[in-house]
């Protein structure tokens, strides 16, 4: 069958060839390429220092178990500070979230001024905070906290907003026919429907946060991180594969506890 | 039905609505409407039916001209007296807006936040003689047994009825319906109507609603008013309204 048969319109033949997707790809190749030329990362000195890699490969793969111990301490603590600081976090971004969300607030200044101010939160590299923070508060989890709340807090509340842009519309139309006030409004109609999502990304944040604040440990902002540079630097890399591996222990159970309230809540 | 020779419930005077960019929402709507009369409207998808409804309870504002609810003009009310104004009407949508994932007494309550402070509302602290009347509500709507069940995984027609008992909760003298049985099968649509018109027959709550269905309108209307890009072309009691007034209504030019 042709289209004359079937009366279709015509295609452009932009459409046709998908001149945006292939033109698009292209692009995205030779930015690739270029940005390797330019800076100088060349998969050649990856290949040809391969051995070293494997070598310390083989020394992870014998994780010295013996030192599971040593590191329980410092991981419940991480793990306290994580929950602590994304906790802070995701508290305050929600009345954040809620002035950002473009259905809810029609003031385009207000919502302009808080979004900067969110983008402004979330520009601030992570390692920076816990820098300022080690100096500020000295070393000790303190810093980690405060540095995870904050981080949290920029990245929460952007997922929060965009969630919240998502919602149903109708039962916040309802809600302001009986006369309902803002704050009741919301607490009534857009909650209920963002409640899951935001316990997910909730989660999610959380589970950034632990694998973060092992990072974080090496400037001082205490946790697991203290133990994992003092392995690296000790060349104990049978001790960092103990880390890596509870670590990565704590991420399962977290995406476990997520996966299972999700489908909870939903 | 209760007398009808009294003051008009609704009154609009030479109201005029006219969009953000331009497009016209009503033109020189004047008309009255008495207290306990069931009024469909009826017209074209855009003819200007919702924009009509939603100017009563001022989820639309209008652009010029008055309205008048028991001889009082609602235009300049704000804040505390624009929500007390919505106390009274009830409002009744295609689309049900219920609440999905809360329970179906949730919803049928939250007709009363008009009512109670905000604070009491969000720690969900409603009379024990409140709560009384949701079973009530929901008796009306012969959904008791649903109390419980979440607004969700009831069907179209049951949850469109729990909308009503929401309505129901608030008292109110005006029902506006926009479309609200767009999206039901024949059987709950008759549902619906016959719930709306026992509300208007046994309490005299006076009834607006916007039909696509010309039968549906000649069945159920006391008075059919017709609307055409936003002017009120056509209003006549039921028993002068002919099925041929009526195509002529939904004629395109």
């Amino acid at each position: 069958m042709t289209n004359s048969t079937l009366d279709l319109p015509k295609r452009p033949w932009r459409q046709r060839y998908h001149v945006a997707a292939i033109g698009w790809t292209l692009v995205l190749g030779v930015l690739l390429v270029l940005s390797s030329l330019m800076t100088g990362a060349n998969l050649g000195t990856f290949l040809s220092n391969i051995d070293q890699f494997l070598a310390l490969l083989v020394q992870m793969s014998h994780p010295a178990w013996s030192y599971l111990h040593v590191i329980l301490q410092p991981l419940y603590e991480t793990i306290q500070m994580a929950i602590l600081g994304t906790t802070i976090g995701a508290v305050l971004a929600v009345p954040f979230a809620l002035l950002a969300a473009s259905n809810l607030v029609g003031n385009r200044l207000l919502r302009g001024l808080i979004r900067f101010f969110l983008d402004l939160v979330r520009t601030l590299p992570d390692l920076l905070l816990a820098a300022i923070f080690v100096a500020v508060f000295g070393i000790g989890s303190t810093a980690g906290v405060i540095t995870l709340a904050i981080f949290s807090f920029g990245m929460v509340s952007k997922l929060f907003y965009e969630v919240i842009e998502t919602i149903d519309m109708g039962p916040l139309e309802a809600l302001k026919s009986v006369g309902a006030t803002k704050v009741t409004m919301i607490w009534y109609a857009v909650l209920p429907q963002i409640l899951n999502q935001f316990v997910s990304y909730f989660l999610y944040t959380l589970e950034i946060n632990v694998r973060a604040s092992t990072v974080l440990g090496y400037l001082g902002a205490g946790g697991i991180g203290v133990y994992l540079q003092r392995s690296l630097g000790e060349f104990n890399y049978s001790a960092t594969a103990v880390i890596i591996l509870a670590t990565l222990v704590v991420v399962l159970v977290i995406d476990g506890i997520s996966n299972h309230l999700r489908r909870v809540l939903l | 039905m209760q007398a009808t020779a009294t003051a008009p419930i609704i009154a609009f005077h030479h109201v005029n609505k006219i969009y953000a960019n331009g497009t016209v929402g009503l033109k020189d709507i004047d008309f009255q409407i008495p207290r306990g009369q069931f009024l469909v409207v009826v017209g074209l998808s855009g003819a200007g039916k919702s924009t009509l409804l939603r100017t009563i309870n001022r989820m639309h504002e209008i652009s010029s001209g008055e309205i008048r609810i028991d001889d009082a003009p609602i235009g300049a009310y704000k804040g505390k007296a624009l929500r007390q104004l919505r106390c009274h009407i009830g409002m009744i949508f295609q689309n049900f807006n219920l609440v999905n994932r809360a329970s179906v007494e949730r919803n049928v309550l939250s007709g009363l936040v008009g009512y109670y402070p905000t604070w009491k509302c969000i720690l969900g602290l409603f009379s024990a003689a409140d709560k009384q009347r949701a079973v009530q509500a929901l008796k009306r709507v012969s959904l008791t047994p649903k109390i419980f069940t979440r607004a969700d995984e009831l069907s179209g027609g049951q949850q469109q009825r729990v909308a009503i008992a929401r309505t129901l909760m608030q008292d109110p003298k005006i029902i506006l319906a926009d479309e609200p049985v767009a999206s039901l099968d024949p059987r709950t649509t008759k549902d619906v109507m016959d719930t709306l018109q026992r509300l208007n027959r046994e309490d005299g709550i006076t009834v607006i609603v916007n039909l696509h269905s010309v039968a549906l309108a000649r069945q159920y209307a006391d008075r059919i008013i017709g609307l055409r890009a936003g002017e009120l072309v056509y209003d006549q009691p039921i028993d002068n309204v002919t099925t041929a007034d009526l195509d002529r209504i939904y004629q395109t030019n």
